[in-house]
């Protein structure tokens, strides 16, 4: 599968990156090597393997369900830009 | 051809539709977000409690600082084991949290944790009794559960306008939430209630949500398309966040009709998510598939695979309750109710314990036809819950004890529940105060039945030649001289061997 660099304006725009034509070339060859590693990859036989979601071969650490956080609105709110009626203000968002 | 199929139920639109009835199938699935009753939020030592000034719940983790981690509430995941439980579900031994990623203010990291390839809980099923429409009697249907899946709410934005900005509450930001999906199994708006009211029922009674259907706690997205029947599926419209079960059938109603409208009139259906303004009754586009997201979900490297062992399961499964499906059956089964009475009673888990208490050593059928009945109507009235009831199952026990020993006769008996609701009381100092005694003596029915026949001799004699119809004018003149208190079946014989002398 080949990358076009449109692929790589669309990640980029789902990512919300602004990228000037020159640093989607540039992401363009990084990524297009990064797809022949995978190509590799994919010619190794994984039959019978259980696909892996994390590196290291752990189980999660449950926590016990209670309550251990104390209000720090204040704290927080000092380094917001804007806040208002305990707030944060962002610029509207219109979907 | 629609004739074949068993599953066919006609909902509110045929009606309104006519010339095309019955033509077309409706396909029906629900994604629930059920909230999960945890003090803390899912990956944080935040409270979950509702209605908390803005962002005081909000803690490191829940605005998305720098740094921070999530670890996975004990909690939850014990809550989305009783579910998998209680819907003889597959519980996932192991399965894996993933990044569904967007943007947008109520979502500070920028994505949502949630499961994608590997859910905690996979297939199950949930029984639901839909009620009777019309003609047509009620009947069971067995739904198919896709999956359920662990997942966190986003905060909250409000609108209202902040100099042209947008307030952000993220106390809601990391709340636990199971997601329900089912398959899309359901025919018709009916099928659709009676399956969320189930799951909403079933959440509760297990006690892993609270089921607040104004708080947000239960809300429905609702899958809906139309078809021939017999053809393959037909392109179905989402329509998003429905929180009454009222706004479900509204919302059902309206766009399977706009469906079947659009086209019967040569138009098609494009894939989209919908809004139902419960104002204008109608929906409305929110966006379709060109603009749909594109999530990118991928495994959440912060989360190691969640493991669920044997031995865990089996610890939580002695702790669950008798489930509604269970006692119904046993209703059924041991009580002889019918499947849909038995749906009734076991709607809520106090509706059920209410039940068992008053029918202890009466008659149990008689017991549900009051609750269902006279109780029901009652609370309805009186805007209660049948937690709330005046009158205590052990009041009801004790009245329908009396019916059953013939003490009281049906209509006296509604005397002393009228009396029991108003001003409280026993049953037996109810009869007592009220002279509801029915009369069983033989001689005294007698004795009454013989001077009416005495005073009554024309009315006797064309009783004699044929006039069955009279039967009434003598029961309701034996009745009358008893002052409503003789034994009904027994002056019905009385009175019948003694015209026939």
């Amino acid at each position: 599968m080949s990358l076009t660099s449109d692929d790589v304006k669309k990640v980029a725009r789902l990512a919300r990156l602004a990228m000037t034509e020159t640093e989607i070339q540039a992401a363009h060859a990084q990524m297009t090597g990064i797809f022949g590693l995978i190509e590799d990859m994919q010619a190794i036989n994984t039959d019978g393997i259980e696909p892996m979601s994390h590196a290291q071969d752990l189980a999660q650490r449950l926590r016990e369900d209670a309550v251990t956080e104390t209000d720090q609105r204040e704290l927080f709110q000092s380094v917001a830009p804007q806040v208002e009626k305990g707030l944060y203000l962002v610029p509207q968002v219109i979907e | 051809m629609w004739r074949t199929s068993i599953s066919w139920r006609p909902t509110g639109i045929n009606a309104r539709h006519r010339g095309f009835e019955m033509t077309w199938e409706i396909v029906i699935g629900l994604e629930v977000h059920a909230q999960l009753s945890t003090n803390s939020k899912i990956f944080c030592g935040a409270s979950t409690a509702f209605g908390a000034e803005p962002n005081t719940q909000a803690d490191a983790v829940s605005l998305a600082l720098p740094g921070v981690l999530p670890v996975l509430n004990k909690g939850a995941v014990e809550r989305a084991i009783k579910f998998g439980l209680a819907t003889g579900a597959h519980i996932a031994p192991k399965s894996v949290f993933a990044r569904k990623n967007y943007f947008y203010p109520d979502l500070p990291k920028g994505y949502q944790i949630s499961q994608m390839d590997l859910p905690v809980v996979g297939k199950g099923t949930l029984t639901i009794q839909v009620p009777a429409v019309g003609k047509l009697p009620a009947y069971e249907k067995v739904v198919g559960l896709t999956r359920a899946h662990l997942e966190e709410d986003a905060g909250k934005s409000l609108h209202e306008d902040f100099h042209g900005m947008t307030g952000i509450d993220l106390n809601r930001a990391g709340t636990p939430l199971l997601e329900i999906v089912s398959e899309p199994d359901m025919r018709s708006a009916a099928e659709a209630i009676a399956y969320a009211k189930t799951l909403h029922t079933l959440v509760q009674w297990i006690g892993i949500c609270d089921g607040n259907m104004q708080e947000g706690s239960f809300r429905c997205d609702v899958n809906v398309s139309v078809r021939k029947p017999g053809a393959p599926f037909g392109t179905r419209r989402e329509i998003k966040n429905l929180n009454s079960f009222k706004f479900m059938q509204q919302a059902i109603d309206y766009e399977v009709q706009w469906q079947i409208d659009t086209l019967e009139n040569g138009g098609k259906i494009q894939q989209a998510t919908v809004l139902f303004n419960p104002d204008t009754g109608e929906t409305r586009t929110m966006r379709t598939k060109e603009d749909a997201h594109d999530y990118r979900y991928f495994p959440d490297p912060d989360l190691l695979p969640l493991e669920i062992s044997e031995a865990w399961k089996n610890e939580i499964r002695a702790t669950m309750p008798e489930l509604p499906q269970t006692k119904q059956q046993r209703y059924v089964a041991e009580m002889g109710l019918s499947a849909y009475d038995a749906s009734l009673l076991t709607s809520s888990k106090a509706m059920a314990d209410f039940f068992e208490a008053a029918a202890t050593g009466a008659d149990a059928k008689q017991c549900a036809n009051w609750i269902i009945g006279e109780v029901s109507a009652q609370l309805n009235r009186d805007s209660l819950d049948i937690d709330k009831c005046p009158i205590s199952p052990q009041q009801l026990n004790g009245m329908l004890k009396r019916i059953a020993d013939g003490t009281i006769s049906n209509s006296g008996a509604k005397e002393v529940f009228r009396t029991m609701w108003a001003e409280g009381g026993e049953a037996d100092a109810i009869i007592e105060a009220k002279g509801l005694k029915q009369v069983s003596d033989t001689g005294a029915l007698e004795k009454i039945v013989d001077e009416i026949i005495a005073a009554n001799a024309d009315k006797v004699a064309e009783y004699r030649s044929g006039k069955d119809k009279l039967f009434g004018f003598f029961v309701g003149l034996a009745m009358k001289a008893s002052k409503g208190k003789a034994n009904p079946a027994q002056m019905n014989d009385i009175l019948k061997k003694k015209l026939l002398e």
